[in-house]
């Protein structure tokens, strides 16, 4: 799991400085999404975690800090093993 | 790094191309003066499979390869701009059903917009809203389980033949995406004409007077409507449209390769002149450098690479820059007949300049590209840090 919010964490510095951010922070409350990076987690998430995300992922509460990407994709990846 | 199409690439490129010579570069004159497609060569596109061909083949798609998709706009796109926008519109409204619609939305519309057997269309600008798609002001007021929307749709391609609208409001400020039917109470559709170029996409105005949509039709969630829903469409729009101002570009260029070889001025073919052979030159090294733009976009969403975001952006930019540069040359090595309708470079010459402004202004483009470019930037320098830090622990 660390290793997941490591990969986010790299992942969140392209877009904005990390070294303050904590793993529960809101990043929507902070105002560092935008549509663009919206579209680029999506894509990053998909490719780098290997899972498909729809329409019911649609939730902040999935994207909205580290801690929750990092939930979500646990349950994602585990769902994908167990399909 | 091979840089070549497939042989089933190739197949596919042949195959494009014949159909489109038969069937669609004898209309693409009349497509643009009587500013409208015939019912029958769209009906012939849906019989090729043409529409929502990208998608797989398990919900009705032909399972085109995101490379064969880009050659099936660049062979439709050299003969007739208009009707290829029709694939555009249609793809994307597909894209949104099959990426971000519910089992039940999938269920009732995917195999239906996979195999063309309705039309879709793309329903976000509006009189105040092109660019900055946050700005739309229609609104979804949630009634029970009934949308009911107010607003106005504008300059929407293909709106006047399509069978359902992806069209984007504002529920409670939060953006969001419905699929509206054309035949939906308190929706009216009116077309527009008289545009510059694409004469013949059968553009229309969409009003919404107390329109009702069931809740249902939600693609997505309510405040996924730009950041996702619409920028997943218009990215294989951005891919699209690249590769159609490829294909205006290539067009300019073999137009004036013949022209040039034809025509005389002082006594000599036009191509022994020498700022004729400048203007060809450059068309000739742009519409390359396009090609490849849009061959590394093509593969790196066909290999589903974040970094084809930024790529797509580059590749439409570009294309379409040098698609109007490339028309704008054309008409001048043509002189008058540049200017008349006998030939197709004036029509080039309208449609290029459409590609600069439609999924994303060049302005727009500029700024986006910029950002993604320093993005990329703090990402190499994080990797090279890291790899400098691991060579000093292992050394």
């Amino acid at each position: 799991m660390d290793d997941t919010k490591g990969k986010i964490r790299t992942f969140f510095s392209r877009f904005f400085r990390t070294s303050e951010l904590k793993d529960a922070d809101d990043i929507f409350a902070l105002g560092f999404v935008n549509s663009l990076f919206a579209m680029q987690l999506v894509t990053w998430l998909e490719k780098e975690f290997l899972f498909t995300i729809n329409d019911e992922d649609l939730d902040i509460q999935n994207f909205n800090s580290i801690e929750a990407i990092s939930g979500f994709i646990g349950r994602k990846t585990s769902t994908a093993v167990e399909v | 790094m091979r840089i070549e199409l497939s042989p089933e690439q190739e197949r596919n490129q042949v195959e494009f191309r014949l159909f489109t010579k038969e069937h669609i570069a004898p209309h693409a004159t009349a497509h643009d003066t009587t500013q409208r497609v015939s019912a029958e060569l769209v009906k012939r596109l849906v019989a090729a499979r043409y529409l929502g061909s990208f998608l797989p083949k398990s919900v009705g798609g032909l399972g085109l390869d995101m490379i064969s998709y880009g050659l099936l706009h660049e062979e439709i796109g050299k003969a007739c701009s208009s009707l290829r926008c029709l694939l555009t519109v249609h793809d994307m409204v597909a894209l949104a059903v099959y990426k971000w619609g519910s089992d039940r939305l999938r269920a009732k519309w995917l195999s239906r917009l996979a195999r063309g057997e309705v039309l879709g269309a793309f329903a976000v600008s509006e009189p105040n809203a092109g660019s900055d798609v946050n700005g739309v002001e229609t609104t979804a007021v949630l009634s029970d389980q009934t949308y009911v929307l107010n607003g106005s749709k504008k300059w929407i391609t293909f709106g006047q033949i399509a069978d359902v609208y992806l069209l984007l409001a504002k529920s409670e400020g939060k953006a969001t995406t419905l699929l509206v039917e054309k035949d939906s109470p308190g929706l009216s559709v009116r077309p527009l004409k008289g545009m510059l170029g694409m004469r013949g996409s059968m553009l229309a105005e969409l009003v919404l007077e107390d329109c009702l949509v069931p809740r249902a039709n939600l693609v997505g969630r309510e405040g996924f409507g730009v950041s996702s829903v619409a920028f997943t469409a218009l990215g294989l729009g951005r891919y699209t449209i690249a590769w159609g101002s490829l294909a205006i570009a290539q067009a300019c260029l073999e137009a004036c390769l013949r022209y040039a070889s034809t025509h005389k001025q002082f006594g000599a073919p036009l191509r022994d002149h020498q700022l004729i052979q400048r203007m060809i030159s450059e068309m000739i090294a742009n519409t390359a450098a396009a090609r490849l733009l849009c061959y590394e976009a093509g593969y790196l969403k066909e290999t589903n690479d974040p970094r084809e975001i930024l790529q797509t952006f580059v590749a439409k930019y570009f294309a379409s820059t040098i698609a109007m540069k490339a028309a704008t040359d054309a008409v001048q090595i043509h002189g008058a007949n540049g200017c008349s309708s006998d030939y197709p470079v004036e029509r080039y010459f309208r449609d290029a300049k459409i590609m600069e402004i439609i999924e994303g202004s060049s302005q727009i483009q500029e700024i986006t590209i910029a950002k993604l470019g320093f993005q990329e930037h703090a990402r190499n320098v994080l990797e090279e840090e890291t790899l400098y830090r691991e060579n000093a622990v292992s050394a």
